[in-house]
C-alpha cells in the first residue's frame, strides 16, 4: 500500500482530517528544507508537499513566486529536492511526500528517469500543475509503473465531465482548488467548496483535499469540516519569507504554526 | 521530408506532432475550453467573418501592399526582393490583424474586459487600440525592463484608455508578462478575455492566431500571382513567438516549390549565448501552455533572451514552427543585432522605410538569399512593422540620447 493511502487510512479512521503544509524546496537556502520538513513534521503535518522550483510559476501568485526565485538563486534542480527527500528519508520512513512542481524540468530530466528516482528516493506522488490529465497519459504510466501516486487539481471552474476525467486519471488524492485564482488570493466560501467535494466525491473513492486560500486555525478549521485534507502553502511560505535572512529561525516558526493549525483542526472535529 | 498538409494539423487536443497542446492548470481548462468552443463557432459563422474581414478593410486598411524594393534588388544584386507592407497596416505593424479577429470573438463571448501581454509593446497597442474601439476595459501587462526601453509605446497605451500594469517578477519581461496575464486570465475567468499576441500558449491560440494572421499569406500569394503570374521561390520572416511569419507560411505551406525561411534573432551571436534562437539552439520543452523549442538550462529553468529588438526577445517558439522546422519544411536561420541593424539602415537609405528592428532580422536575411539567388527568382519578405518605435534603440547604438 502506498505511504499516501496508508497515512489516509489512518488519519480518517481516527476521523481527523489531514494537514499538509506545502514549502518550496530550497527556500530561501537549500542546507535548510530537510530540517524545516522534520519540523512540520513534529508539529502536526501528516504529509508533506515539496515545491520544486520553476523560473515561470505561472500558476502561482506572489508569494510562492518568490520562494522559487529564492530557491533558484541557489540553483535548486529537481535532482536537488529528490535529494532532499532521501536525506529526509533517513530519519523518516513513513510521513509522505509529494512533489509539486511543473512540467518543464519533468520533460527535460524526462519521465521515466523522473518516475525511477523518485521513487527512489522516497517520493510519494507527484502533481504536476500543468501537466492536466489529456496531457498526462505518458507520464502516468510511468508513475503508476513507479508506484508514485499522480495527484491532480480541480477547479472551481471544473465541469462534472472533467472531473469525471481527472477522477480517472489520480490515485493518492484530489486536490481541490477552493479558490479562482492563483495561490495565495483571498476569500473563502466553505458552502461552495462542500458541494463541489459532494460532486467530486460522486465519481472517486479516494480522499479529496482542500489548499489555496487557507491561511490560520479559523479557514483551516472550517475547511477541515468539509474536507479530508486541509493544505496551506502561501500562509506558511509567507511567515518563511519574512524570516528569509535568518534561515536557521524558520525551523521554530514552521513547527509552531503547525501545531496551531494541528490544534485548530483537531478541536474542530 | 515529411508530406505536409495544413489540413489534419493540429489533432483536436492542438497538437503539430509532439509540439503545441494544451499545458495549463486545472484552473485554466475551463476558460480555455470555453474559448475553442466559441472560436470554432464563430471562426465558421459568415456574419463573424464579414465583420473581421471589413474590419481588415476599413481600420487597417487592408490589403497591404505587395511592393517591389527595385533599388534594394539592384543594391543587393540577386533575386527580386518583394516586401509585404504590413508596416503600413493602423498602428503600424500585423499585430492588429490578430487583436481584431480576438476581440470581436470577445465581444461575441459577451467579455467586459481585456487583456494582454506585451514585450515591445506593439501587442498591448494593438489591443489597446481595438479596445478603445470597441469600448471595452483594458489592461496590459508588460516586464518592467520593457517598459524602460518602449517608453513611448507605454504612453500610446495610457492615451488609448489601457492600464499598463508593470510586471516585476521574474527577468520582468514578455514572458513574464505572459505569465502574468495568465494569473490575471485565472482569476476573472468570467468576464476577462485574455487576448494572446502570438502564435504561443495554449490550444486553441496558436491555430486561432495562425487564422487571423493567415490572410498576410492569403494576399501575398494572389499580388505575387498578379504581378509575377507565378508563386515566389521564398519566403522569409522574423520570428520570435512567430505570428507575423505563420501569417506568411500558412497559405504557402503545401506549395511546396516555396521555399519558407523564419529568422530567428542571433543577439550578440549563437556563440554568445546572448540571443533569443529558440528553435536553432533550444531543446523541447514545456512552456507557457504548450511544448516547443525552449532556452533553458540543463535543469529545464527558462533563460533570459536577448535581441536587439523586444518583439523577438522571447525564449520559446510558436508549436507551428517547431514542427515545420522538424519536418524540414521550413528552415529558420539567425540574423545577429549587428546585421539586422545593416538591414534597418539599409532599407531606409534605399528605399525611404524605416522598418521595426524585428522585421530588420528578415531583411537581413531576405538580402543574403536573394544575393545567392539568380535575378529571374522571386523572394517575398515579410515587412511586419515600421521603425518609428525604435528609433531611441537606434539612436542609442550611434550614441545619440534624444532626451
Amino acid at each position: 500500500m502506498s505511504r499516501i493511502k496508508q497515512s489516509f487510512e489512518t488519519i480518517l479512521a481516527e476521523n481527523k482530517t489531514a494537514l499538509i503544509p506545502f514549502i518550496t524546496a530550497g527556500d530561501p537556502h537549500p542546507d535548510f528544507t530537510v530540517s524545516y520538513m522534520h519540523a512540520l513534521v513534529e508539529g502536526g503535518a501528516d504529509i508533506l508537499e515539496l515545491g520544486v522550483p520553476f523560473s515561470d510559476p505561472m500558476a502561482d501568485g506572489p508569494v510562492i513566486q518568490h520562494s522559487s526565485e529564492r530557491a533558484l538563486k541557489h540553483n535548486v534542480s529537481l535532482a536537488d529536492v529528490m535529494a532532499m527527500v532521501r536525506t529526509f528519508r533517513k530519519d523518516n520512513q513513513t510521513t509522505p511526500i509529494i512533489l509539486m512542481g511543473y512540467c518543464n524540468p519533468i520533460e527535460i530530466m524526462g519521465y521515466d528517469k523522473v518516475a525511477k528516482e523518485a521513487a527512489e528516493s522516497g517520493v510519494d506522488g507527484i502533481l504536476t500543475v500543468d501537466l492536466p490529465p489529456e496531457e498526462a497519459v505518458e507520464f502516468n504510466t510511468k508513475l503508476n509503473e513507479a508506484d508514485i501516486d499522480p495527484v491532480f487539481l480541480v477547479a472551481p471552474t471544473s465541469t462534472e465531465e472533467r472531473i469525471k476525467t481527472i477522477c480517472s486519471s489520480a490515485t493518492g488524492f484530489i486536490y481541490y482548488v477552493a479558490l479562482k485564482g492563483v495561490t495565495g488570493s483571498s476569500e473563502l466560501d466553505t458552502t461552495g467548496i462542500k458541494d463541489k467535494i459532494d460532486l467530486i466525491r460522486k465519481h472517486t473513492t479516494i480522499p479529496v483535499g482542500v489548499g489555496f486560500g487557507i491561511k490560520d486555525g479559523a479557514t483551516a478549521a472550517s475547511v477541515s469540516k468539509v474536507s479530508d485534507a486541509v493544505v496551506v502553502g502561501s500562509a506558511l511560505v509567507s511567515k518563511m519569507e519574512a524570516l528569509k535572512d535568518q534561515p536557521e529561525k524558520i525551523t521554530d516558526v514552521v513547527r509552531s504554526f503547525m501545531a496551531e493549525l494541528r490544534t485548530a483542526i483537531d478541536q474542530d472535529i | 521530408m515529411t508530406e505536409v498538409k495544413t489540413q489534419s494539423l493540429p489533432d483536436e487536443n492542438g497538437h503539430f506532432g509532439v509540439y503545441g497542446g494544451r499545458f495549463v492548470a486545472e484552473t485554466l481548462m475551463e476558460a480555455v475550453t470555453e474559448l475553442q468552443t466559441a472560436y470554432e463557432q464563430y471562426i465558421n459563422d459568415p456574419e463573424f467573418i464579414k465583420e473581421f474581414d471589413d474590419d481588415l478593410k476599413h481600420y487597417v486598411g487592408r490589403p497591404s501592399p505587395l511592393y517591389l524594393a527595385k533599388r534594394w534588388t539592384e543594391h543587393v544584386g540577386g533575386a527580386k526582393l518583394y516586401l509585404k507592407r504590413e508596416d503600413l497596416n493602423h498602428t503600424g505593424a500585423h499585430k492588429i490583424n490578430n487583436t481584431i479577429g480576438q476581440a470581436l470573438l470577445a465581444k461575441r463571448m459577451g467579455k467586459k474586459r481585456i487583456i494582454a501581454e506585451t514585450g515591445a509593446g506593439q501587442h498591448g497597442v494593438a489591443t489597446a487600440t481595438i479596445a478603445a474601439r470597441l469600448g471595452i476595459e483594458c489592461v496590459i501587462y508588460m516586464g518592467a525592463v520593457d517598459i524602460e526601453r518602449q517608453a513611448s509605446n507605454v504612453y500610446r497605451m495610457k492615451l488609448l484608455g489601457a492600464e499598463v500594469i508593470p510586471v516585476e517578477s521574474g527577468s520582468k519581461t514578455l514572458k513574464d508578462a505572459l505569465n502574468e496575464a495568465m494569473r490575471d486570465w485565472v482569476a476573472n475567468v468570467d468576464d476577462t478575455f485574455y487576448i494572446i499576441g502570438t502564435v504561443a500558449g495554449p490550444h486553441p491560440y496558436p491555430v486561432m492566431v495562425r487564422d487571423f494572421q493567415a490572410i498576410i499569406g492569403r494576399e501575398a500569394k494572389e499580388q505575387c500571382l498578379e504581378a509575377e503570374r507565378r508563386l515566389p521561390d521564398a519566403l522569409v520572416a522574423c520570428v520570435g513567438g512567430g505570428s507575423n511569419a505563420i501569417g506568411l507560411f500558412y497559405p504557402f505551406i503545401e506549395d511546396t516549390s516555396v521555399a519558407m525561411y523564419g529568422v530567428e534573432a542571433a543577439g550578440d551571436g549563437i556563440e554568445t549565448g546572448r540571443h533569443s534562437a529558440s528553435i536553432i539552439t533550444g531543446k523541447p520543452g514545456v512552456l507557457h501552455g504548450n511544448r516547443t523549442y525552449l532556452i533553458e538550462d540543463d535543469n529545464g529553468q527558462i533563460i533570459e533572451t536577448h535581441s536587439v529588438s523586444a518583439g523577438l526577445d522571447y525564449p520559446g517558439v510558436g508549436p507551428e514552427h517547431a514542427w515545420l522546422n522538424d519536418v524540414g519544411r521550413a528552415e529558420y536561420v539567425p540574423i545577429t543585432d549587428e546585421e539586422a541593424l545593416g538591414a534597418f539602415h539599409d532599407l531606409t537609405r534605399i528605399e525611404g522605410i524605416i522598418p521595426a528592428l524585428e522585421s530588420s532580422h528578415a531583411l537581413a536575411y531576405g538580402a543574403k538569399l536573394a544575393k545567392s539567388l539568380d535575378k529571374d527568382k522571386i523572394v517575398i519578405v515579410n515587412l511586419s512593422g515600421r521603425g518609428d518605435k525604435d528609433m531611441h534603440t537606434v539612436a542609442a547604438r550611434q550614441g545619440i540620447s534624444f532626451s
